[in-house]
């Protein structure tokens, strides 16, 4: 059986609709808008058997389906971002037809209203800091032993001094790094309207070398943007060890949280 | 010391649809987005935003790109049930999902046996209560055995050569991406005394 779902990607104002010819969502059908009152959803038809509730159960927890939905839904949302302001819905908001979208948009027009209102003209800008902090492991490849290994007793002060040597090497780049996000959020000031605090992202599988010690997203209003991201890629200048990412323009997935049912969900937000 | 990243989505602003931003952009930086933030409303396709929370969590320690992740041969996460489907539930450790799994059917099974008890006591006569009592547990015992083998041989398998290995090298991995965490506990921390 063929039966359809509706999968909604984001809420946006009605009155300008942007243009989605061509565009394609998660499943690759066309996306096109629902509207009710004053807001429309962009929205596209996925099979059920995809996205029943077993079905995104499934999916979740598949990295390669995870990743490629992912990537759809965050296209959809690039797109109408280019042309509009967008409130982004959480991945996998599906419903059972159009009609239900739209009385979705009809019970919360008020709130996405205001909140299309507050987000006009912004965007968001993502700011990771990154510390260089040498390996805390003695044994780890980077830490090159001195070419001539003293044996014996030798061999163990020569460790305790290696040990105390990177542990104050890591101290050191852990302060400089904590300089350096003092530094972001001090030239985010005057520029910025809004921060939201993202946990660091972790792990040996981070693309980018470096430990992530501040991941923050700022709402700024769209004028100041490129000011904001010089200010920013300048601001860790002159610290050794340190790097800042910057990455954006993004719609303003991060401060979206007030329209949540239940405020706990805005848990990251400052 | 400045490093900039190529702005990415920047890019996928052109009008184009199709354009090459979106692809581009870090998955990790898109997942916590898309997963973490946003607008949340529950559709009549009901996820369980717990179930998204714990994989968060579970993405957290392990992606920032997965094809690099498998590019340098670490591809623990598909051999763990939890993380993905694709995972083969005799394989590695047993996860606390499986663990929990076992818990639950044996709840059940003292479930069942709980609600029938009283039937099988008012089947019987009064005096002789004792003795069904007793012969339903002897009974009951050989049911709950096959499990009870299992788990054993279970630890046993866990003992051979290659699975210990397996499980060492796991743990390793495990270990290599948890080192950083005491280290960003620390910062976060003492940032917040900072704050305060």
């Amino acid at each position: 059986m063929d039966e359809q779902l509706c999968y909604a990607y984001a809420v946006v104002g009605s009155s300008a609709p942007p243009d989605l010819a061509g565009v394609r969502g998660v499943a690759g059908a066309p996306v096109t808008l629902v509207d009710s009152g004053a807001v429309a959803a962009a929205i596209s038809a996925v099979p059920w058997e995809g996205f029943s509730e077993a079905a995104l159960k499934v999916g979740l927890e598949d990295l390669e389906w995870l990743e490629a939905t992912a990537r759809a839904h965050h296209s959809v949302i690039e797109t109408l971002a280019a042309h509009t302001t967008v409130l982004p819905l959480r991945l996998a908001t599906v419903y059972l037809d159009e009609a239900r979208v739209r009385q979705m948009l009809r019970e919360r027009e008020a709130d996405f209203a205001a909140l299309l209102d507050r987000l006009t003209d912004h965007v968001e800008w993502g700011v990771k800091v990154y510390a260089e902090v040498p390996p805390s492991s003695p044994s780890a490849p980077t830490a090159a032993p001195p070419p001539s290994e003293p044996a014996g007793a030798d061999a163990g002060r020569a460790y305790l001094r290696r040990r105390r040597y990177q542990r104050q090497a890591r101290e050191d780049a852990w302060r400089v790094a904590e300089e350096a996000v003092r530094r972001t959020e001090q030239q985010a000031r005057g520029l910025a309207v809004e921060r939201t605090r993202h946990r660091p992202q972790q792990g040996g599988l981070a693309r980018v070398p470096g430990e992530n010690v501040a991941n923050d997203a700022y709402l700024v209003p769209r004028r100041l943007s490129e000011e904001f991201r010089t200010r920013m890629l300048h601001a860790a200048d002159g610290l050794p060890g340190v790097r800042v990412d910057v990455t954006g323009p993004w719609a303003p997935y991060s401060f979206t949280a007030s329209v949540a049912p239940g405020a706990a969900e805005g848990a990251g937000q400052r | 010391m400045t490093e900039s990243e190529p702005a990415v989505p920047t890019t996928s602003r052109a009008l184009s649809p199709y354009s090459q931003g979106p692809s581009g952009a870090n998955l990790a930086d898109i997942l916590e987005r898309v997963l973490d933030k946003g607008i949340v409303i529950v559709g009549d396709i009901k996820i369980n935003l717990l179930d998204i929370e714990l994989l968060t969590i579970k993405l957290r320690l392990l992606v920032a790109s997965v094809d690099k992740a498998r590019e340098i041969g670490i591809d623990w996460w598909e051999h763990d049930p939890a993380l993905s489907s694709r995972a083969s539930r005799s394989d590695g450790r047993r996860s606390l999902e499986e663990q929990n799994e076992r818990l639950r059917a044996e709840v059940e099974e003292l479930r069942r046996r709980i609600a029938e008890t009283p039937a099988e006591l008012s089947g019987s006569s009064p005096e002789d209560g004792r003795r069904p009592r007793e012969a339903r547990d002897t009974d009951r015992e050989p049911p709950a055995e096959p499990r009870r083998r299992r788990r054993v041989s279970d630890d046993d398998r866990e003992g051979e050569g290659t699975r210990a290995e397996q499980g060492a090298r796991r743990a390793r991995t495990a270990e290599g991406t948890r080192t950083s965490r005491p280290a960003g506990g620390t910062r976060r921390a003492r940032d917040d005394e900072d704050r305060s």
